[in-house]
Order: C-alpha cells, then sequence, then structure tokens
C-alpha cells in the first residue's frame, strides 16, 4: 500500500509557522483566512498497512506534540 | 572522574564538550555506533545536528546503537547531561519529558542570555546556589521546551527544572521560562544553553564551570559513600 502520513501540531500547541503564513496571505490579498497550521507529509509504501499507528508513534511523529492522520494514496 | 562526550555524525560541540570536562577531570570521546561507555562516570550528549536532525532534532540519534547504553546508565543512576541537540535528543529517547519546538520567533537565535539556577537539588547543580545568575550562550532554532500539562506540573512539583532563562531572557517562548529539566532520577539533565561554550574568559563567561564543576563534586562525593 502507499501511505500518505499528515503530521500536524497538536492542537493547543503554539505554532509559529502556521501564524506567520496567516499573517503573510491578507498580505497579498486573500481574506477569511483562519487556523492555518503547517505540518509535514511523509509518503511511504508499506507492505502491512497495520503497522502504520504504531510507527507513527514511534518514530514518524512525537506524539507529545504532534498529530497524525494516515491517508490510503492506493496501491504503487 | 571521567567523562565520556558522545559523537554523533553532525555533532559539532563535542570537542567544545571534551576541553569544558578536562577543567574539572579526564573526558574521552565516544562514538556513536559503539555499544560500550567504557567505564566512564558521566556521560555528554553534546550539541549539534546529530544525524541531520532529520524528521526532528534527536529523532534519529535515539537510536544510535550508543544510545541504548546511555539508557541503561541512566536506568543504573548514572549522571547524563544533554545540552542542546543532546538535550533534544534525550527528550526523543524518552529519558528527558516534554519535547523542543522551533523557538516562537522562527529563527536561529545566538546570544549570552542569563541563566537562574532554579533548583540545586541535583548533581548538575549542586556546587550553586538557588537564584544564582549564570551568563552562558544559546545557539539554536529548535530550543521551545513544551511540555503537556501533566508534565508540567510533575516538572513544578518535583523540583525538577533546574534552570530557568531570567526575566526577561526567554530566547525561544519555553514554557515557564524552563531552560532546562532533570529527570525524576535527577541524574539525567537536558539544557538549551551551552555551558561547555562558558569555561573560558576569553569568550566572555565561565559561569559554564558552575555545572561541570557540580558534577565533579557529586560524583567525589558519591565516591566517598
Amino acid at each position: 500500500m502507499r501511505a500518505r502520513v499528515l503530521v500536524k501540531p497538536k492542537a493547543g500547541i503554539l505554532d509559529p509557522q502556521g501564524q506567520a503564513v496567516e499573517r503573510a496571505l491578507p498580505a497579498l490579498g486573500f481574506t477569511g483566512v483562519a487556523n492555518v497550521h503547517v505540518g509535514r507529509l511523509i509518503e511511504l509504501d508499506v507492505e502491512d498497512p497495520d503497522q502504520l499507528p504504531e510507527m507513527c508513534r514511534r518514530l514518524l511523529t512525537n506524539p507529545l506534540i504532534e498529530d497524525f492522520e494516515i491517508v490510503d494514496a492506493g496501491s504503487s | 572522574m571521567r567523562f565520556g562526550v558522545i559523537r554523533f555524525p553532525g555533532s559539532c560541540d563535542d570537542v567544545d564538550a571534551l576541553l569544558a570536562c578536562r577543567r574539572v577531570g579526564e573526558a574521552e570521546l565516544l562514538w556513536h555506533a559503539d555499544r560500550d561507555l567504557r567505564g566512564v562516570d558521566a556521560v555528554v550528549v553534546p550539541g549539534g545536528f546529530s544525524y541531520g536532525d532529520y524528521l526532528r532534532a534527536g529523532a534519529i540519534a535515539r537510536f544510535a546503537p550508543v544510545m541504548a547504553q546511555v539508557a541503561e546508565f541512566a536506568r543504573a543512576g548514572g549522571i547524563v547531561l544533554g545540552i542542546c541537540n543532546g538535550f533534544q535528543v534525550l527528550c526523543e529517547a524518552g529519558l528527558l519529558p516534554g519535547a523542543l519546538l522551533p523557538n516562537t520567533s522562527l529563527r536561529f537565535v545566538f546570544r549570552q542570555v542569563a541563566l537562574e539556577v532554579a533548583s540545586t537539588d541535583s548533581p548538575f547543580t549542586c556546587g550553586c546556589e538557588i537564584g544564582r545568575r549564570l551568563s552562558i550562550p544559546v545557539k539554536h532554532t529548535t530550543g521551545r521546551f513544551y511540555a503537556p500539562a501533566d508534565q508540567l506540573r510533575a516538572l513544578h512539583a518535583e523540583d525538577r527544572i533546574l534552570l530557568r532563562y531570567a526575566p526577561g531572557h526567554n530566547p525561544n517562548g519555553s514554557l515557564d521560562d524552563i531552560a532546562g529539566v532533570c529527570n525524576e532520577g535527577r541524574n539525567v539533565f537536558g539544557l538549551m544553553p551551552h555551558p561547555e561554550h562558558a569555561v573560558d574568559p576569553l569568550t566572555g563567561s565561565v559561569d559554564g564551570l558552575a555545572i561541570f564543576e557540580s558534577i565533579r563534586a557529586h560524583v567525589a562525593g558519591r565516591a566517598l559513600v
């Protein structure tokens, strides 16, 4: 399986990157944008998708500060 | 006493750490791929960019062969000091609570900061007095200490915040001005500032020696018991 792991800062933790992007968008004329958060995308081929949550908890993310979402990107 | 300073691929403060340790005792380099701490009395995990800091600062270094030995050494009560990237590595390894996040400013900060000793009940600060000011440099981009509420409460309740940034000196947005914390056993300590860069009048301050001298005094005292 081709998997995408979406990693984002945990809700409630100050995300200065998201804030900087949120402040920059109106400067280009884009209005009505809120709650911007900047995370990370990890793509990987895995034989056993059941292992993905454990991979996320133990290496791909730091569960203290990040949340993750696993997306099935179809077979590669 | 004898210190061991770990060198990972990407470490850059290992030599300064070695020289700082040698002001108070003997010191040697330990290689990241080693599975042996060679009987040292204390381990220093130095600053730098271990394994390129890929993924997250410290995330890959915690899997280095030598880190399994460091974890075992720490569990047995061995003295472990993590400086800057070393602090990040120890947090990722679960040997210290919390995590280090990008500075609030999103900028690299490189300056002398004033620290205050918040607890002297540790091998790393036992030679200081509460409230003593230490002038020590910081240089990092990912130094904002964060811990979830339960961990933060425990740090306060158990007097495990050993160093704080003095009022107005917090360079990175760390919670509660926390500059350095220890584990429950008080034998593992991590801090973002660099005491190893403040051991010679040539570079403006010798206040960093207080940390290394405390470790020496602690180990010497332990030998007498």
